[in-house]
């Protein structure tokens, strides 16, 4: 299946209200097109876990594996990019979840896929996404403390850590 | 009046710091074992001791500025890392007004030099392991072995490790005169070479008992958590993205992929061994296909890059296989000369998150030899 055809199965499946559109390349314009690879199925936030779960065990779906999770920074809103493949058929898809940049949070698919643990903590240290339900949300790859967001588009790095100049 | 014999033996769980500077821990990682006598009760890692925020880092370079980075993600394999940002962008920007056509001969020299790092990549990894099981001796040889690629490498690119040689549109310089009888020489002395290493640890007696059963991760539970690469393949998965999804010129080579079967330590070891004789097996082929084709004489090693690099707008996910695993970047492009955000799905991170359960009730000098076992590199997992 193609991203346009597992976009329409999930709209079967959820209805618009949670799968609210599909992002896709835009070549209308040879001189500046938009590219998106692979198109991007818009999910609410809120069902994001079960769209995650019914993407997995889904017959005709069957995306079985996480391949990256991206956290970006749009400006009014951050997002989640889910990027899946399916080691049983072959395809793949990816979602995506927009939140307000005041309220970032995102319900946890670590439970879906175990891989996700670990990138939810590091899109949490770095672009301070709240995933909520996550088992562990430690700071992961920032020491224990520290301020900010840094991937963020406005980050500004704090004066001092713990005493240090920063930087340094 | 004596103490009652079960008071007088209470044991009580130990926690063990290990790392952050432990040799058997290739590079900065720090566990923290919560420990019963010998006994693993868990594992918990410790990340990020080397985190420079190279996605921050991208934000602020122009594309061709980049690859240098990449290099610095994992030091091992840095052939790898930069074919699979410059295939990124690359593809991103073969969807605009502005392609770029990779001239033939640099689409061999990428599989070449891609391969030859596999092979230093697959020896470090070798070396190591010896070491952290307790044999010296294979590191020797191990490392005399990379030395020779290092040297083939530091003559075509003029470094040894963080090379910046594979670029947007082709690679930075041609092969230098002579060279190709030089790797041809290297190929023939390299190829009954893995025999050696495996009369030397992979049937040693000690080793297998260290190994075998140890740190056993199924297929599902592989792709459950994210597992790539050697790892992967090790469990009985023949998945590799140069079959898979060929990028580049993988498609024109002979190669098999090498599996394991019960997905233990000893089967990842052994996927690495049997990959460096494929590897030759690939580098061979790519040269016997640039002399059919009359391209040793030829001068075009790099497309015509002219300007600013400036990707059509959008966002677009690659991933290529690196020695590691799936090595995946995440570019979002604003139109601009400068990326929007860069993300890498890095193998070691997915590999590295699924320790903590496989430790548990194993004794401690079995993490070790599962750490060894998953290859993994710090400079990529931090970032």
């Amino acid at each position: 299946m193609t991203p346009e055809e597992i976009h329409d199965h999930l709209l079967d499946r959820f209805g618009g209200d949670v799968v609210t559109g599909l992002v896709q390349s835009d070549e209308s314009d040879p001189k500046s097109p938009v590219i998106y690879d692979p198109a991007q199925s818009m999910i609410g936030a809120s069902a994001i876990a079960d769209v995650a779960m019914f993407c997995r065990d889904d017959d005709a779906l069957r995306l079985d594996a996480l391949m990256c999770l991206s956290a970006l920074d749009r400006g009014a809103h951050l997002s989640v990019v889910y990027n899946l493949h399916s080691m049983a058929h072959g395809h793949v898809a990816a979602l995506r979840v927009d939140v307000p940049r005041t309220a970032a949070v995102v319900p946890s698919v670590e439970r879906v896929w175990t891989t996700a643990s670990w990138h939810e903590r590091e899109a949490h240290d770095l672009m301070g996404i709240a995933f909520s339900g996550h088992s562990d949300l430690r700071p992961l790859i920032l020491p224990e403390g520290w301020e900010g967001y840094p991937l963020r588009k406005d980050y500004e790095a704090q004066e001092y850590y713990r005493g240090m100049k920063v930087p340094f | 009046m004596a103490e009652p014999a079960t008071r007088a033996l209470r044991t009580d769980t130990m926690v063990l710091s290990m790392g952050p500077q432990h040799p058997s821990t290739h590079g900065v990682l720090r566990l923290e074992l919560m420990t019963d006598g010998e006994v693993v009760q868990d594992a918990i890692p410790h990340i990020g001791y080397l985190h420079r925020n190279f996605e921050k880092y991208a934000e602020n370079l122009t594309y061709p500025q980049i690859i240098p980075y990449t290099d610095r993600m994992d030091y091992i394999a840095a052939m790898n890392n930069e074919l699979g940002f410059v295939l990124t962008v690359e593809k991103l920007l073969g969807r605009g007004p502005r392609p770029v056509e990779v001239p033939e001969k640099a689409e061999y020299i990428r599989v070449i030099v891609c391969e030859l790092n596999r092979i230093a990549s697959h020896l470090l990894a070798f070396g190591t392991y010896g070491l952290d099981i307790g044999a010296f001796t294979p590191f020797l040889y191990a490392f005399r072995d990379r030395e020779t690629i290092l040297e083939l490498f530091e003559e075509l690119s003029g470094a040894r490790l963080l090379y910046n040689y594979i670029r947007v549109g082709g690679v930075a310089r041609d092969f230098p005169p002579e060279f190709h009888h030089r790797l041809r020489r290297f190929l023939d002395y390299f190829a009954p070479q893995v025999d050696v290493y495996d009369t030397l640890l992979s049937n040693n007696k000690i080793f297998l008992e260290r190994t075998t059963g140890i740190g056993v991760l199924g297929v599902d539970d592989c792709i459950q958590n994210g597992w790539t690469g050697p790892n992967i393949r090790g469990a009985g998965l023949a998945w590799d993205l140069r079959k898979e999804e060929p990028y580049s010129i993988y498609d024109r080579f002979d190669f098999a992929i090498p599996v394991g079967k019960n997905g233990d330590c000893w089967d990842r070891y052994m996927v690495r061994m049997n990959e460096m004789r494929e590897s030759v097996k690939i580098a061979r082929q790519a040269l016997d296909q640039m002399e059919e084709r009359g391209l040793l004489e030829d001068e075009n090693f790099t497309a015509n890059v002219r300007g600013t690099l400036r990707p059509p707008a959008g966002e677009i996910y690659m991933r290529t296989e690196t020695p590691r695993g799936d090595l995946g970047y995440y570019i979002h492009s604003d139109g601009s000369d400068r990326p929007a955000r860069v993300k890498v799905r890095s193998p070691c991170f997915t590999a590295l998150s699924a320790l903590r359960d496989m430790s548990r009730g194993l004794l401690i000098a079995d993490v070790v030899a599962i750490i060894g076992s998953i290859d993994i590199v710090m400079g990529e997992i931090d970032r």
